[in-house]
């Protein structure tokens, strides 16, 4: 099922009544989702994400805007008529009832039609159970299971109704570390499985990335970019996407474009950038870096951690707008320094990207 | 070398139980003065109650004169084979499983509803607590004034509130409290006391246990499409299952213990035209104290406490049951 967000809007009302400022939580939201893809909604807490989800689902109404489901506007359709399965972030597993009941009770609400005989019923939950490898703790009760259990039960449960859309809000943020890089190649396999087009939210760039058909970067409920994972990584639209994604975090340097030529400070980094004059802001992704002792951009190296086959080099600079900037370069390239301590590196032009001073808006040459 | 390491180890054994027994004591002094409060108004009572239930034909003065009486359960015996005593018991067990039901469930329907409710939200909640803040006797005057029809035949002259609301559609006067009044009609007004009088604290408790539930659990039944009633019955109760328990309970043992009700209603009397037909096991209790029957008093109240024993464990055997912790 094909999701289509049009011009999507929620203003939350002040809960100071004194004052008449509203919390704009989604601000003219426009994307599309292609059916049987697996999107990511990223961005920091308070952007808007989760309300964005609430809005798919039907558990919070837009404030201005339109849901599509393939053709059909839902937007003022309630959220049991519109065939979604949810996930809550703590799960929402009805504590007074075993993971079969649970897996049951969406199955147990149909009517008319739709009523599934008791035999029918069962072999459905057992198949979502099965999808999701709970089979064997089908009488056990929420609180006897671990929390990827619970994860799975919760799956289960917004599966077994075969929804349209499947939603899953922060599905990883109450697992521990192992578990979390288990269960979101598990999303992905289920979603692959079952094809049924879905989205999650999360805050976390690395899980976004590595599942994501489709990601959604979005800060203070405006979207800033859609796209392939891999893509918007390589092409941010602009500072605060470059920043968001990537671990290590790209660096950011002050820098300016004199002369069709990029310098930071006084040293020039890079040649033939066709922009105009003027101050800019460079994000330097930390792979982008080659260490040559020649390079054309230096920094005073503070330390160096080995990791195998990659190591980091860390090194200050008085341009960097952090305390420190990393590089991750092959360990056998070996760490150039000069007689002062400096490091020094050419850059990959690929991985430079340049931003507007003023507005963070991407300035491509 | 080992010698040594074996004798230390002793001494810090030592000095282990020494601090133990420093800090036991000290755990004792801190406890001393709610530890003698105890003992003095509850366990003294307590036991002086089993001695005197277990003393055939007790009555208090015979102390005075050095007189000891035989051990037994003459006072169990004439408890039990007293007329008015059963009338007590039938009355008390009646009260108790007339009136919790009703007031439960209708608690628990008005705390949902509260629940449910933004605006006025707490106006009625104040409204619904207020016969919780009121004396129980007053209000038991109030019900009698309201009750009430004075007169006989066509000469009744004032009618209470609910013979003037009958009125309107043709019915009655009926005679709920007053002299000659049947027993049927007393129970009936004491047990809408009852009720009225128990519904705050219950709202108040269930209220609680519903603001407590995780709202996700209605959001994930919403989008499951579960009607309100299922909602209801299996989400909503077995959530609030513990509080319910606790309601049940308490008010079992509450209920058994009514007497202030009737009390209100009927004055000392127990009944219209005090006949005492509304009288309950608490107030046989109160009765027997004026008489110096003390023995019959205390066996009424062990009688009591073993239906209360009884009625609760039965209550705890079924909530460990059907109750989600």
């Amino acid at each position: 099922m094909k999701i289509i967000l049009q011009n999507l809007t929620k203003i939350f009302p002040s809960k100071n009544k004194k004052s008449n400022d509203v919390v704009v939580a989604v601000n003219d939201l426009n994307i599309e989702i292609p059916d049987g893809t697996l999107v990511g909604l990223l961005g920091p807490s308070g952007c808007g994400k989760s309300t964005t989800l609430y809005m798919i689902c039907g558990l919070q109404k837009p404030t201005e805007g339109k849901v599509f489901f393939g053709d059909k506007d839902v937007t003022f359709l309630e959220p049991e008529h519109r065939g979604v399965g949810l996930v809550f972030q703590n799960y929402a597993l009805y504590p007074h009832l075993t993971v079969k009941q649970n897996i049951l009770f969406p199955l147990q609400n149909l009517k008319g039609d739709q009523k599934l005989s008791k035999e029918e019923a069962l072999k459905r939950a057992r198949e979502a159970a099965d999808l999701v490898q709970i089979g064997d703790l089908m009488d056990r009760k929420p609180s006897e299971l671990s929390g990827g259990q619970q994860q799975r039960v919760a799956i289960a449960r917004a599966l077994v109704k075969a929804p349209r859309v499947l939603l899953l809000d922060e599905p990883l943020s109450n697992l521990d570390a192992r578990l979390r890089l288990q269960t979101r190649e598990e999303i992905k396999r289920i979603q692959r499985e079952t094809g049924v087009t879905t989205v999650f939210v999360t805050h976390d760039q690395e899980e976004a990335m590595s599942i994501s058909d489709i990601i959604v970067v979005m800060k203070e409920g405006v979207v800033q970019q859609v796209g392939e994972p891999q893509k918007v990584y390589d092409d941010p639209d602009n500072l605060f996407v470059a920043k968001f994604l990537g671990t290590p975090p790209i660096n950011v340097f002050d820098g300016s474009v004199s002369g069709g030529s990029l310098y930071i400070g006084s040293e020039k980094v890079l040649d033939d950038v066709n922009v105009p004059d003027r101050p800019v802001v460079v994000g330097l992704r930390p792979e982008g870096f080659v260490p040559d002792e020649n390079g054309r951009f230096s920094g005073k190296l503070k330390s160096v951690e080995v990791m195998g086959r990659d190591s980091s080099i860390v090194f200050t600079s008085e341009f960097s707008q952090k305390p420190s900037a990393r590089a991750i370069v092959d360990s056998e390239a070996g760490t150039p320094l000069d007689a002062e301590g400096n490091v020094h590196f050419n850059l990959k032009r690929t991985k430079v990207h340049i931003f507007d001073a003023e507005n963070g808006n991407r300035i491509r040459f | 070398m080992k010698k040594d390491s074996l004798k230390s180890s002793r001494d810090l054994k030592k000095l282990r139980t020494d601090i133990g027994s420093r800090n036991q004591l000290k755990g004792w002094l801190y406890l001393a003065p709610a530890l003698l409060l105890l003992l003095i108004f509850s366990f003294y009572p307590l036991i002086n109650t089993f001695k005197m239930a277990f003393q055939n034909g007790y009555n208090g003065l015979a102390i005075v004169g050095g007189e000891s009486f035989t051990l037994g359960i003459e006072n169990f015996k004439s408890v039990v084979n007293f007329v008015d005593f059963k009338l007590c018991l039938k009355n008390t067990i009646l009260l108790c499983v007339i009136t919790v039901p009703i007031s439960t469930i209708l608690a628990l329907l008005i705390a949902v509803a509260l629940n449910s409710i933004k605006p006025l939200q707490k106006i009625y909640q104040t409204v619904f607590f207020l016969p919780y803040v009121t004396n129980s006797i007053a209000i038991g005057m109030v019900f009698n004034a309201m009750f009430t029809r004075v007169g006989i035949g066509d000469l009744i002259e004032t009618q209470g509130i609910i013979n003037n609301i009958l009125k309107i559609f043709n019915l009655g006067p009926y005679n709920f409290v007053n002299v000659g009044s049947s027993w049927g009609a007393n129970m009936f007004v004491v047990c809408t006391y009852i009720v009225w009088n128990a519904i705050p604290f219950k709202i108040l408790v269930l209220l609680g246990g519903l603001q407590n539930v995780n709202k996700q659990y209605y959001e994930a039944a919403k989008i499951d499409g579960t009607s309100k009633i299922r909602t209801f019955f299996r989400i909503t109760v077995p959530l609030l299952s513990p509080m319910l328990a606790y309601v049940i309970i308490t008010s079992f043992i509450g209920g058994f213990k009514e007497y202030s009700s009737v009390v209100g209603i009927f004055g000392e009397g127990m009944g219209p035209g005090d006949n005492g037909q509304m009288n309950t096991i608490v107030g046989y209790v109160y009765k027997m104290l004026p008489k110096s029957q003390l023995g019959n008093a205390s066996a009424a109240s062990l009688i009591l406490f073993g239906i209360i024993l009884i009625v609760t464990a039965i209550n705890g055997y079924v909530s460990k049951k059907s109750v989600h912790y």
